[in-house]
């Protein structure tokens, strides 16, 4: 009988999971939908050859190797200021209030949110309208490369980090009181105990987080980069994701398209690996 | 100590002016694209708009809502969100409830294999192509089938599922209770939080997830309303009428596209203040390690 109950999900891990592991075989051949992966003819490591050698996908690596980073020095920090000052707000209308605006974009998707980002930065948007009541030329931030990454990486910020400071909240709400009660005692002001108590308690949250965001270094979002990119800014915006997405199946270039993803996903595994042993050696337990 | 209390005083008045800024900051690009849907083409075109309309007119909404494919995508939206969740739920339930069974043989072969996928994929070409081999291609059965089972969430409710003493399930079984009467009678009256939560996750992934569309759907009249939402705002690609029979612009283009991200947003937030607790309870499950 509990055999029974496993078998719709384990027939979906196989089919939609494994199945897709099988077809990476394409990314050794010359795939041609018409002869299968079975008649296409091997071309051993020809594609991984053709864009380690290609501009474009140097292009494309660094990108988003940028953004991640970017993302990570810039993105991940916001969040644990953020439940430190949200845990000292003792106004309860106020905490709720404000944590609702921080939680809520997480819910939009990157559709209506990046629509909403596009909005404010355009032409007539609020941000050049401001600009104007100064006295400035409007900037047409879409269409010029050097505010695109900033744009991914700021409304990502915004977006994302309400949402994330709960683990942290959590983490806070879990220090033992006394440790603050003895401290007050003692005549720490409350610089001091933020960076003597709460800090070092929660650091094992932070670290875990930290190496967890490690591991996903090269996935960072094709649902936002797809949504707020043009052509315009490729240069700087094209990122893995969107670049197998236009190769493989807008161009149909399966196999090359297959190749780096398959790169994408060996890189993302040894990540999460040598992320894993981290995590276990600075005590933090591994995922695994 | 007075002149202690005094900074901290300070520090707190700063600390709650931050984060008053901060929510406004997070408030105020709301504020800008309703105003836009609710003002003329004249003070759009000007910069006058911010965050109150100028020239208050409700055209835009008006062509909003007399577009069919609106409406379309709405209803594609809404069946993909209750049917794939049902299947995600029902399917999570039945494996999280199998694997949290101790005795069962080959169990964590199961978990190691559905640990394996969390970590390495075959990637979005063979996926494409088995969708394409399976001729699921252009059928609503693309997006609701590749995603059937999170295997974060499986796990998440199968520690659940084990914190039920295992004594309850015990004596359901002396009572001759079969393993599906005690899923369906125990296990899941039991860990109601943990399903609304689950449920919540699920939805607002199928509501929100618009890039598996993009690749997989084809026929207009299958677009979920995410994906006709990126086509107004990105494409400018819409039947919606902007000028009158003289060819005079009425809507502002921006108006319309401010529109149809509000229309969006409304069932977000109409839900949200409902759920908000349970999605904060979520997190806290995926945090709490053994």
């Amino acid at each position: 009988m509990l055999y029974l109950f496993l078998i719709p999900g384990v027939a979906y891990f196989i089919i939609f999971k494994y199945l897709p592991m099988y077809g990476i075989i394409i990314a050794f051949q010359d795939y041609s939908p018409f002869r299968g992966i079975s008649g296409s003819e091997f071309v051993g490591l020809k594609h991984f050859i053709r864009f380690f050698t290609d501009d474009e996908f140097a292009t494309v690596f660094r990108n988003t190797l940028l953004i991640s980073l970017y993302k990570l020095v810039f993105g991940f920090p916001v969040p644990i200021l953020l439940a430190l000052m949200l845990n000292e707000v003792r106004i309860g209308w106020f905490k709720k209030t404000t944590q609702t605006l921080f939680y809520i974009p997480h819910f939009f998707s990157w559709v209506i949110f990046g629509g909403i980002v596009i909005q404010v930065l355009s032409s007539t948007g609020i941000v050049n309208s401001v600009l104007h009541r100064f006295g400035m030329e409007p900037v047409l931030f879409f269409e010029h490369k050097e505010y695109f990454r900033s744009i991914v990486v700021i409304s990502d910020i915004v977006k994302e980090s309400g949402w994330a400071s709960i683990v942290y909240l959590a983490a806070i709400a879990g220090v033992d009181p006394a440790l603050y009660e003895a401290a007050r005692m003692d005549g720490a002001k409350k610089r001091h105990e933020i960076w003597h108590i709460t800090l070092p308690c929660i650091g094992s949250t932070i670290m875990i987080l930290l190496i967890l965001r490690l591991g996903s270094v090269l996935e960072l979002g094709v649902q936002q980069v797809f949504m707020l990119y043009n052509p315009l800014v490729y240069e700087v915006g094209d990122i893995i994701d969107t670049y197998v997405y236009r190769v493989g199946l807008t161009e149909q270039k399966y196999s090359f398209a297959a190749a780096v993803g398959l790169f994408q996903s060996v890189v993302g595994l040894i990540l999460i690996y040598v992320a894993n042993g981290l995590s276990k050696r600075f005590g933090g337990g591994g995922l695994w | 100590m007075r002149y202690a209390a005094l900074s901290d005083r300070i520090g707190h008045a700063v600390n709650l002016v931050l984060l008053a800024l901060m929510g406004l900051v997070a408030l105020f690009p709301f504020l800008h694209v309703l105003s836009q849907s609710l003002s003329s083409h004249a003070a759009i075109v000007s910069g006058r708009v911010t965050v109150y309309p100028v020239g208050l007119q409700l055209e835009a909404y008006q062509q909003l809502l007399q577009d069919r494919a609106f409406y379309r995508s709405f209803g594609v939206a809404i069946v993909r969100t209750v049917l794939g969740t049902a299947i995600n739920m029902t399917l999570t339930c039945l494996m999280a409830y199998s694997l949290s069974r101790k005795h069962l043989k080959g169990r964590g072969l199961i978990m190691n294999m559905i640990i394996f996928t969390m970590i390495f994929n075959g990637g979005m070409i063979p996926t494409f192509l088995l969708l394409k081999q399976l001729h699921l291609l252009d059928t609503i059965w693309s997006l609701l089938l590749p995603s059937a089972v999170s295997a974060f969430n499986l796990i998440l409710l199968k520690n659940f599922f084990q914190t039920i003493p295992e004594s309850l399930a015990e004596s359901a079984r002396i009572d001759g209770a079969g393993h599906g009467v005690i899923l369906r009678r125990l296990f899941v009256p039991l860990s109601l939080p943990a399903m609304a939560t689950l449920t919540l996750f699920y939805a607002v992934m199928h509501w929100n997830t618009y890039f598996d569309a993009v690749m997989y759907i084809n026929n207009p009249k299958l677009l979920p309303l995410q994906v006709y939402l990126r086509n107004v705002i990105v494409l400018n690609d819409s039947n919606m009428n902007v000028t009158d029979f003289s060819g005079a612009t009425l809507i502002s283009p921006e108006s319309l596209k401010a529109a149809a991200i509000i229309a969006s947003i409304v069932p977000m937030i109409a839900v949200y203040p409902f759920v908000q607790h349970y999605f904060v309870k979520g997190v806290m499950l995926g945090a709490v390690k053994e």
